[in-house]
């Protein structure tokens, strides 16, 4: 099998006139990103990608249950951790490696490095300051709002964004102005190594907070890609037509340390036995349970498994000969013209 | 023919205009649509555009930051107005990391015009946190374009600029320029921003000053003139991107620099000016350069500390008279006394605002 230069899309496209189809696109989404993710954590000691990583592991389902809900045409705020989010609304795999190896071939001409994905044909901007993405995406459905527009806006952010004043901020306007967003909520439990127990009192209910400001909210599985996705969907519908803001907020857990390439569970703020329970419930593992009793499943796997990393090959390839960026570039690009 | 309008009354033209001109070009604060109108700035604009146009908001300068950018990302072209610059402190965090950064971080691939208003307050005892001059902090950041116009022609056309520049441009507006009156053309016109405006010629000595200083140093040329001393005032306008050339061109005529600047002295653009001027034009100084600052201290309230804390005219005289190596002056020996009370720009000023 011959992998097609830069375009995963005639294969996914291809996957999805399978039987199952639209589960096995899911797979397929998150397959990707999960052997992305792996591949950076293998070659990272390498030291040529100078630049942190947020590994996205165990957080797919997250991701690709809401971009598919998406239209290219919607718009998705992201985080520090936005390798999945990029990917899944349709971000190009080798801008965004190209980016990490700090290459004039990466998606910000290597001025922003992992933590900067963008791509504006697809409506994708992350940043790192936490919270800093929610009021942004508000805006981009303000924008929507004023233009008559019918996309949607999509802010990702995690648990801890919600313990920033301006995650209420953002609540009260998209409220206020019946604006086209969805506010997902990733948690994961921590904000580096802080566990909610020491952030938040037990009683705080982040679905009750939402709802006060008069914004929908459900609580949802975020390892189960399925109900992502139903959810979002829900929400997007109702975006679209102008009945509002939505929250969702997505239990999940991320395997790899907070920034980094590594386990690490010895530190000890977290215990085996917690991880284990969520490696049960691992995104992949979960959906390919819904597939039991699909004859072909196992064999398609391996061959989404080929396809795959023929492109990450391909990717990571095409990043590590591309040159650095040119020292006039570091000049470029201060002022928009 | 002149046609003489008050600054406040110049800036609302200006918004007006391009809100007419461009369906995207929209405002936004806390109090827009007030019976006051920001001090006058935006009277008219709901009733002419409507609410989503001419926008209330929560109190959430932060968020309400964020919501601009997000929505500039749509292809609007917002305009955030707060009533003093200690407000805007609050959003910060958006203005800094996201707005100032948006274009270099995504290597080009996106831009983010918006324009945010502050208003610099000052007298009436206002104090600590409504009347503080924080330009330098804004013009140290790559990515932010900082403008702080004098009269009401720049005002105008400075504005104009701004809405249309595809940069955050931070403008300032110093409460006590409000209400000056000066020629204002009807039309529009812009007015480049990081271009400095020569206020007046002179071949003695250079005055740099911006925004409401630029007022003081007309009048200290004024003043001086008469003691024989030919001043060049040069009103920056602009104080990121900063005018180099002009301000060296002056220099090197001139022989002589003071710059007057109503912030902080430890880490101004007063200071700024002054270091440039000695790493391009050394050699063309007749004498050391002076800044005319606010002393580095937190801005009191009672007007019996503002009246020290303040420097005027008189500062200017003094320093320039020194440099030339002539006697200072008292403000009674060169009959500048101020009749009304120093702690507001004139007689119509009552408070409490």
């Amino acid at each position: 099998m011959e992998y097609k230069k830069s375009d995963n899309f005639s294969y996914r496209r291809k996957v999805k006139e399978l039987k199952n189809g639209n589960l096995k696109v899911f797979y397929y989404d998150m397959l990707r990103i999960r052997l992305v993710e792996e591949k950076i954590a293998e070659i990272y000691p390498e030291q040529e990608m100078r630049c942190p990583v947020h590994l996205s592991v165990g957080q797919e389902a997250t991701a690709v249950g809401v971009c598919n809900a998406l239209n290219k045409s919607d718009f998705a705020l992201s985080t520090h951790r936005s390798h999945a989010h990029y990917l899944a609304k349709g971000g190009d795999l080798k801008a965004m490696i190209s980016e990490l190896y700090g290459k004039e071939t990466g998606c910000c001409g290597g001025k922003g490095g992992s933590m900067h994905l963008v791509d504006p044909t697809i409506g994708f901007y992350a940043v790192p300051i936490v919270g800093s993405t929610i009021p942004i995406g508000v805006g981009i459905g303000l924008g929507f709002n004023m233009q008559n527009k019918s996309q949607v806006s999509v802010a990702f952010f995690g648990d801890a964004a919600t313990e920033e004043g301006v995650f209420s901020e953002s609540l009260n306007y998209a409220a206020l102005y019946k604006l086209p967003v969805i506010f997902i909520c990733e948690n994961n439990l921590y904000s580096v190594y802080s566990p909610l127990s020491v952030r938040q009192p037990a009683e705080r209910n982040l679905i009750k907070i939402a709802e006060a400001h008069g914004v929908e909210a459900y609580k949802c599985d975020g390892n189960d890609v399925v109900a992502v996705y139903n959810a979002t969907k829900k929400a997007v519908e109702k975006a679209r037509v102008g009945d509002g803001p939505s929250l969702l907020e997505l239990s999940t857990y991320r395997f790899y340390e907070h920034c980094g390439t590594n386990f690490d569970n010895h530190l000890g703020y977290r215990t085996e036995e917690e991880f284990n329970s969520w490696k049960a419930k691992d995104p992949l593992k979960m959906l390919a349970k819904k597939l039991i009793g699909d004859d072909y499943f196992n064999q398609e796997i391996q061959e989404m498994t080929n396809i795959i990393n023929l492109e990450i090959d391909d990717a990571f390839a095409f990043a590590k000969s591309a040159p650095y960026p040119e020292e006039a570039s570091l000049y470029t690009h201060l002022y928009a013209k | 023919m002149e046609r003489i309008i008050k600054y406040s009354k110049a800036l609302s033209e200006a918004i007006d205009l391009c809100m007419a001109k461009d369906d995207t070009v929209y405002i936004m604060g806390l109090g827009v649509p007030d019976p006051s109108g920001f001090f006058g700035t935006t009277i008219g604009l709901q009733e002419k555009y409507g609410k989503m146009r001419a926008m209330d908001m929560p109190t959430s300068e932060n968020g309400m930051t964020g919501v601009a950018i997000g929505s500039a990302l749509t292809g609007m072209r917002p305009i955030m107005a707060h009533h003093r610059m200690e407000f805007a402190l609050l959003a910060t965090e958006q203005i800094i990391n996201q707005a100032a950064n948006w274009h270099y971080m995504f290597g080009g691939k996106s831009s983010m015009p918006l324009v945010i208003r502050m208003f610099i307050g000052r007298g009436w005892g206002q104090g600590p946190q409504h009347a503080q001059s924080l330009q330098a902090m804004f013009a140290h950041i790559p990515g932010l374009k900082v403008v702080m116009p004098a009269t009401p022609y720049d005002a105008k056309g400075l504005m104009i600029s701004a809405i249309e520049d595809n940069n955050p441009v931070i403008f300032l507006e110093h409460r006590w320029l409000h209400n000056i009156s000066g020629n204002v053309p009807e039309d529009i016109y812009r007015i480049p921003i990081g271009k400095a405006n020569i206020a007046r010629y002179g071949s003695n000595v250079t005055i740099v000053a911006f925004s409401y200083m630029v007022i003081e140093a007309l009048f200290a040329a004024k003043v001086l003139e008469k003691l024989g001393i030919d001043a060049e005032v040069i009103d920056l306008r602009s104080i990121r991107p900063l005018d180099v050339n002009s301000i060296l061109e002056s220099v090197k005529k001139t022989g002589h620099l003071v710059v007057a600047d109503q912030a902080w002295k430890t880490g101004g653009i007063a200071g700024e000016i002054i270091a440039l001027t000695c790493e391009e034009a050394f050699g063309f100084l007749k004498a050391k350069p002076v800044r005319i600052t606010l002393p580095d201290f937190p801005s009191p309230s009672s007007p019996g500390l503002t009246r020290y804390y303040h420097p005027r005219a008189i500062n200017i005289i003094n320093s320039v008279l020194k440099m030339l190596g002539k006697t200072e002056k008292t403000e009674e020996e060169l009959d500048i006394v101020q009749k009304s009370p120093l702690d507001i720009p004139n007689k119509e000023f009552k408070g409490p605002f």
